[in-house]
């Protein structure tokens, strides 16, 4: 029984793993590693591309490894546009909003699952139908509204509507449902008061989820690119989406740039993930405390 | 001692001492004890209820509101019923921009679906080696942002100058117009799109896959299934939920396609890629019609909201 009611994600043995069966061993291995070089050659003949320089980039035969590698399209590009202030723009509405939507999410999530009213009940189905009705629906006025609040042309008006987000909120739920209620109810006991069991209790156990939830919120940010090219109009105020974009939309591409500028901005996120990969990779958001 | 069990000091309550009363009597689902406070949730859901408030109700108000108006982001806005509709519909570049949206989520969703379902398979399966490495391999595309996997397919698809072209006139054909030609052009986005997608949904489908319990394996082995039969009697079923989940995800996500797009060929050539929301940014921000805009953007929530409703209708008949 203790073997059975350990999480799904530990239990990692399959039937398979006995030997004899080397034909399928060889089979899937190879289908997947086929697959695997599908997936990486885009992104790796792009990396490799931006380390030549501009004359090699056109020249035929074109080579997989720079002959003559070079870092000027980065030098370029860091030089030729204010990346820096790109960065730290973009750097500033990531953490921003990723640290509000964390507390927000989780306090909601918190509430939705170990709350019954009727009205928390009826804000779960406020909150699922943002997501089925994404603000790329409400567009123009969602800019009025921001325009109103006098956000327009700075960063919050980033980072603010962005901090609801169903996703959070549900990662959340689902894990403070499987929380044990006699946690809960023991702190009660104890005479504990409801946010002071939730912010002692309840959020120290969601590390993982909270974790996880920090990573894609950091993505979504930092990757996001529809509002803020609305929001934002002082070429100061620029996130890196919009930058690279700029170089994209340029009459005649200078390739040379623009891989260097492409590249440059994936590397705090690829860092990132590298460091936390295992809460990205193994988000089984039911791995919580089981009853 | 007992007193301070139900009654916790510093909670209002709406419902006192009566909880074993309410539970008594016969209920449609059966009631949990802590539902007597009101206080501490309403705190802990106000931040949210808030912004939902402000940046769903509020825009989704004066949007329906400015939908009938010629409104230009400044000055008045005349009244002009349903005018916006009317043009709307009778609009040769919107029909084209939702056909084009249709044709795109359409080829994506299936194959993005296959294609995540597949890898994940392959990364929980018992007989495949280096799964580690594929694993970040495959969820790396996840990290690019919509503009730069735009730009990296871009490049590989180059007409002049791409690898792509390079190999086909390597291996002696002709060099393929990937941008020049409409329905060339949108299958490079489609293939863009899937390479992009994938990392998402096979997140959730390994999740998926490795909470679907051993026994049902081993009983099928014990029956002497093959494993076609296994996959499609145990895996499909108890995956089922997800599946649901990664449809239903992927079709609002594609339906509302914008960096990709831009990055890549501009919704190009011309204006034969433009997809829905380009076309709601371009008449609403760079026209300046936010009534206009505004109009198109209902059709686009009217849309969506079919589409959930049906997939939700579709999923619960099938769950009973």
């Amino acid at each position: 029984m203790a073997v059975a009611s350990r999480p799904p994600a530990l239990r990692r043995t399959r039937p398979g793993s006995k030997t004899g069966d080397l034909p399928r061993k060889i089979g899937a291995s190879s289908i997947m590693w086929l697959l695997v070089v599908v997936y990486a050659v885009p992104a790796l003949w792009f990396v490799m591309s931006s380390f030549k320089p501009a004359g090699d980039l056109f020249s035929y035969p074109l080579t997989f490894y720079p002959k003559h590698p070079t870092v000027a399209g980065y030098t370029q590009a860091w030089t030729q546009f204010d990346f820096a202030s790109y960065f730290l723009n973009t750097l500033i509405v990531a953490t921003a909003a990723t640290l509000l939507t964390i507390v927000v999410s989780a306090a909601t999530g918190y509430a939705l699952a170990k709350y019954s009213n009727w009205w928390l009940k009826a804000f779960a189905v406020c909150i699922l139908a943002t997501t089925m009705l994404p603000s790329e629906t409400i567009l123009a006025p969602l800019f009025l509204v921001v325009r109103n609040l006098g956000l327009y042309n700075n960063l919050a008006g980033i980072v603010v509507p962005a901090v609801i987000t169903a996703t959070g909120t549900f990662m959340f739920r689902q894990f403070f449902v499987t929380v044990p209620n006699d946690l809960l109810e023991a702190a009660r006991i104890d005479g504990s008061g409801e946010l002071s069991t939730f912010v002692r209790i309840m959020l120290p156990l969601a590390r993982p989820i909270i974790m996880t939830l920090a990573i894609f919120s950091f993505q979504w940010r930092w990757n996001d690119y529809l509002w803020p090219l609305i929001i934002l109009n002082d070429p100061k105020q620029f996130t890196l989406q919009i930058g690279v974009a700029s170089i994209v939309g340029a009459q005649n591409v200078n390739w040379s740039i623009l891989l260097g500028a492409s590249v440059l901005s994936m590397v705090p996120l690829v860092a990132i993930y590298l460091i936390f990969q295992k809460y990205v990779m193994n988000a089984d958001l039911n791995a919580g405390l089981k009853d | 001692m007992v007193d301070s069990v139900r009654q916790p000091a510093a909670e209002p309550r709406s419902v006192p001492a009566d909880g074993e009363e309410v539970r008594a009597k016969p209920r449609l689902w059966p009631r949990k004890r802590h539902n007597r406070y009101t206080g501490a949730p309403l705190l802990m859901i106000s931040v949210n209820l808030l912004l939902f408030l402000l940046f769903f109700i509020w825009p989704a108000a004066i949007g329906l509101g400015y939908s009938f108006t010629s409104y230009t982001g400044v000055g008045s806005a005349p009244f002009v019923g349903l005018d916006n509709y009317q043009r709307l519909l009778n609009d040769p570049a919107f029909y084209s921009a939702m056909l084009r949206t249709v044709i795109y989520t359409g080829s994506i969703v299936p194959l993005s679906f296959v294609t995540s379902l597949g890898i994940a398979y392959l990364l929980v399966s018992p007989y495949t080696r280096g799964k580690p490495v594929a694993r970040v391999v495959f969820f790396f595309p996840w990290l690019i942002s919509p503009i730069i996997a735009g730009v990296i397919w871009r490049w590989l698809f180059g007409e002049n100058f791409g690898l792509v072209n390079y190999i086909i006139t390597e291996l002696g054909g002709k060099a393929v117009p990937w941008q020049s030609n409409a329905n060339l052009s949108l299958i490079v986005v489609i293939i863009a799109a899937t390479w992009a997608g994938t990392a998402f949904n096979m997140l959730l489908f390994v999740a998926a896959l490795k909470n679907v319990p051993i026994s049902y394996y081993e009983a099928a082995d014990l029956d002497g299934a093959n494993a076609w039969q296994k996959f499609r009697r145990i895996t499909l079923p108890a995956i089922a939920p997800t599946s649901f989940i990664v449809v239903l995800l992927s079709t609002l996500h594609t339906m509302k396609e914008y960096g990709l797009i831009v990055a890549l060929n501009a919704g190009g050539p011309g204006t034969a890629n433009n997809l829905i929301v380009q076309y709601i940014y371009t008449t609403g921000f760079k026209r300046a019609q936010i009534g206009y805009a505004s109009a198109a953007s209902f059709v686009l929530l009217l849309i969506l909201m079919i589409i959930a409703f049906v997939q939700l209708m579709f999923n619960r008949r099938k769950g009973s």
